[in-house]
């Protein structure tokens, strides 16, 4: 059996899945702390 | 550690830590899955699905560490009613799913060329099964008990609780004796070759550190949400 096709799918879907929630989570860091930085120039 | 459950300083620390957990990270987990590609040799038995391994253990140790994190934040929580604390927990919870389920995921992809199939209702499986729906509990319970304006105890007592499966975790291997290998690397020592060890331990490290960074842009999201919040009700008062 060819071992190569599980070991890319295993390795493409850890670095696809990590990389989206990395990414949400800095655009959801962003997006929030320039609200409340806007927020507080208005005030 | 009590020093940081302030806001303010624990912001102070995390502004510049976060990215350079995230780059620093990311740069160890290329260098590491590069060399368990192409510079690590394949194992006599297994062959070359014995690859899976640099990101199918470290997964496996965050998913657990994750959930370990989440137990220690609920006691703080608890007991000395830390503002961090709950904070800490929930941003703990969708980084730990992620890895319960990449550990789930690439332990399938393993184990088909190396046992024959992609599941078995065998003790580790199972009790990662169970972790990844405690985790998803967790979080639908956490977002249930913020929209009511809740403190977040109950979702604390369910972190206490949910922690009784990580022993099972670990010892699943000893106490039921069923397909997946015992533990193979631990505190003291290793039963895998050192050419081997060398590029699972930089991809464990690579992880921990994004994953640390994860956390905590998830911590500075939920911070800078619920200043929003506060200064809406003030406006609004």
């Amino acid at each position: 059996m060819n071992h190569w096709p599980f070991i890319i799918a295993a390795y493409a879907l850890t670095l696809l899945g990590t990389a989206a929630v990395a990414l949400w989570s800095w655009a959801a860091m962003r997006r929030a702390e320039a609200e409340a930085g806007a927020l507080r120039r208005d005030a | 550690m009590h020093i940081y459950a302030n806001p303010a300083r624990f912001l102070k620390l995390a502004r510049p830590l976060t990215m350079w957990l995230g780059w620093s990270g990311a740069a160890l987990i290329a260098f590491a899955l590069f060399a368990g590609l192409f510079l690590s040799p394949k194992d006599y038995l297994q062959g070359d699905s014995v690859r899976i391994m640099y990101v199918h253990v470290p997964a496996a140790w965050l998913a657990m560490g994750g959930w370990t994190g989440i137990a220690v934040a609920s006691l703080m929580q608890l007991i000395w009613r830390h503002p961090l604390a709950n904070v800490a927990g929930r941003a703990l919870a969708v980084p730990g799913a992620l890895f319960t389920s990449i550990c789930l995921v690439t332990g399938s992809l393993w184990g088909r060329p190396t046992w024959g199939t992609y599941w078995e209702w065998d003790g580790r499986m199972t009790s990662m099964l169970v972790l990844l729906f405690l985790y998803i509990g967790y979080i639908v319970l956490a977002d249930a008990d913020r929209e009511r304006g809740g403190e977040g105890r109950i979702t604390a007592i369910f972190g206490l609780i949910g922690a009784i499966n990580i022993p099972i975790i670990k010892y699943s291997v000893e106490w039921w004796n069923t397909l997946h290998q015992g533990q193979s690397i631990g505190v003291t020592g290793s039963s895998i070759d050192a050419s081997m060890v060398w590029p699972l331990l930089i991809s464990a490290l690579g992880f921990s550190l994004l994953f640390g960074a994860i956390v905590l842009m998830r911590m500075r999201a939920m911070l800078a949400r619920q200043k929003i919040e506060a200064r809406l009700r003030r406006m609004a008062a």
